[in-house]
């Protein structure tokens, strides 16, 4: 009897530690920004439930802005370093003198931190970088205040410039993952029964890495919705990134701004989630044809 | 007769390789997309090196007018701040790492060997934190952490480490555990040796490769976190990425050059004990999407 207790008892308990991390800090993280959100709030001695907050953020104009320049970096960043994985992954695919090296190249930066890479991308891009002191000596332009803001910019362009630079090679290493093990024979035989080497690329191969490229795109899309350094680092002072604005709110003198501050987080966590079932949703339908 | 033999049939050659023979469209685009990808990735370490040995460096100069020694003596010297935050960044990620494995190899054995019940359920939770913002946790969890008075304290710091670390330790060790076959331990067993013996000696080596890979990538995710350090440190714990971003906001070039020189050294070290690892193929490369 002991010993079938302790058999049934094995897995829950070598799951247990690993489960512990999980519900008592993650998911009781999660609850108590919801309840925070909602005014719960014992320690300044607020116990009432109320929608305040949210009906609060959805009538502020800084809201909107930061959301839409976050939907704005996160699918410049997803659509944009996604294409650019698929050219590359096509390109190393093949086989040509000095492969080996670009490809490590390639995989280079995965394990960069982000930070880094924001930290590159200021000295390159900003008015006085690298690349304006280039466009100095070439005559193309003759001081600072010439070059193109591209750094603490409206249009997020450094922002993007950094997600590319990480998440191209992350995109494109799955991609080629997915090439190398489907071979070169479907997209042989393709082009020799007469189909162009677009063709062959728009009806063989691409459906092939489709589940591949929709799975690392989705990774990339919450990862740069909900990411708070770079758009911190590179971003203007207003409007801010969403994930930015709930942070300067949550960390404002004012506590009264909290529940906002944790009603923008539950929102770009449930934002997140609902993607992320859809995806499914359709990574299963799209898996059953 | 299949339709692919009739096709390969008149040649003796695949076309994909036809296609490599020759200076075509083909070759100058596949050159335009290797040199862009060389440049890409390459270009925005090289003003890092570059500031880090520069002392006047204003433009328009391409190159530095005054060269020095200046940021890295600063970063080495122990009254500066860099010392203490790298020992702090270190013991954190270091502590994160043991934790993990201690955490990973039960779940990963959990995982990958056995079915069992709610098993969807577990991966769901386990790859949840993958998925949401950080930010949101550690907003949530903050208050709690106050009260219970792991709110700036360096134990704080590490368990809220623990959360984006977990997904992919359990991930790496739940991979490694599909790919283990326990009957060795069963023999270990009936020739004696007791469960602590089995598994210094059986199961460990068997999953030591799988161990340093996981604990690498756990030491780099640890090592990398911005924010729950910020909002859970409370500006007490200063790690290096704290360290970091206060330079690069004060504008001190050289110094903020040097340090994210220091900052990227374990990743480089990553790189060349793993550069094998790193195919694709492994599943654990989806954690570099978050650091």
């Amino acid at each position: 009897m002991i010993a079938l207790w302790r058999e049934r008892l094995r897995i829950p308990l070598m799951l247990s530690p690993a489960l512990a991390v999980i519900l008592v800090l993650f998911m009781s993280g999660l609850v108590l920004g919801m309840m925070q959100s909602v005014g719960y709030l014992p320690i300044i001695g607020r116990y009432e439930v109320t929608l305040d907050a949210y009906r609060k953020i959805f009538s502020r104009e800084d809201f909107y802005r930061s959301l839409s320049l976050t939907v704005w970096i996160g699918f410049a960043s997803t659509v944009l370093s996604t294409i650019l994985a698929i050219i590359c992954a096509m390109t190393l695919r093949q086989t040509f003198r000095g492969k080996r090296w670009v490809t490590f190249i390639f995989q280079l930066n995965i394990p960069i931190p982000h930070i880094v890479g924001a930290i590159g991308i200021l000295f390159l891009f900003s008015q006085s970088g690298f690349l304006a002191r280039l466009a100095y000596v070439a005559h193309i332009i003759n001081e600072p205040s010439d070059f193109p803001a591209l750094i603490y910019d409206r249009y997020a362009i450094g922002i993007i410039l950094e997600y590319l630079w990480k998440t191209t090679c992350f995109t494109g290493v799955i991609v080629l993952a997915v090439l190398q093990s489907i071979g070169e024979d479907y997209e042989d035989l393709a082009r020799t029964l007469g189909a162009s080497r677009w063709q062959s690329f728009r009806y063989v191969v691409l459906p092939l890495i489709m589940p591949g490229i929709l799975s690392s795109s989705i990774l990339v899309f919450a990862f740069t919705f909900g990411a708070f350094e770079i758009p911190y680092l590179l971003g203007q002072r207003y409007p801010s990134a969403l994930p930015v604005l709930a942070f300067r709110n949550y960390t404002d003198v004012d506590l009264n701004a909290r529940p906002d501050a944790m009603a923008m987080s539950v929102f770009i966590a449930v934002v997140i989630t609902v993607l992320i079932f859809i995806y499914m949703k359709i990574t299963r339908t799209y898996l059953r044809e | 007769m299949t339709l692919e033999q009739a096709a390969t049939r008149d040649l003796a050659i695949p076309p994909s390789q036809i296609a490599e023979t020759g200076w075509g469209w083909g070759q100058v685009a596949r050159w335009l997309v290797v040199v862009g990808i060389i440049v890409g990735v390459l270009l925005p370490f090289i003003p890092l090196a570059v500031w880090s040995f520069s002392h006047r460096w204003y433009f328009p100069a391409l190159i530095p007018t005054q060269w020095s020694m200046r940021a890295w003596h600063y970063v080495f010297s122990p009254g500066s701040q860099v010392p203490k935050a790298l020992g702090y960044s270190t013991v954190i990620a270091l502590v994160v790492t043991l934790l993990s494995i201690l955490i990973g190899i039960p779940a990963g054995r959990a995982m990958g060997l056995h079915r069992f019940r709610g098993k969807t359920l577990v991966e769901f939770l386990i790859l949840a934190p993958t998925i949401v913002p950080t930010i949101a946790v550690a907003m949530g969890i903050h208050v709690a952490f106050i009260k219970y008075g792991l709110a700036d304290t360096l134990l704080g710091v590490i368990l809220v480490h623990l959360i984006p670390v977990t997904p992919y330790m359990v991930m790496i060790m739940s991979s490694v555990f599909a790919n283990y076959d326990p009957e060795y331990e069963e023999q270990a067993r009936t020739l004696g040796a007791n469960p602590v013996r089995t598994f210094i000696y059986v199961t460990f080596p068997a999953i030591l490769p799988g161990i340093v890979v996981g604990g690498l990538f756990s030491f780099i995710i640890s090592w990398s976190q911005y924010v729950l350090t910020l909002l859970i440190g409370g500006g007490r714990v200063i790690t290096l990425p704290l360290l970091l971003f206060s330079f690069a906001g004060s504008g001190d070039n050289p110094i903020t050059a040097a340090l994210s020189i220091v900052f990227v050294a374990p990743a480089v070290i990553f790189l060349i004990v793993t550069s094998r690892y790193l195919t694709g193929e492994n599943a654990a490369i989806g954690g570099f999407g978050k650091i």
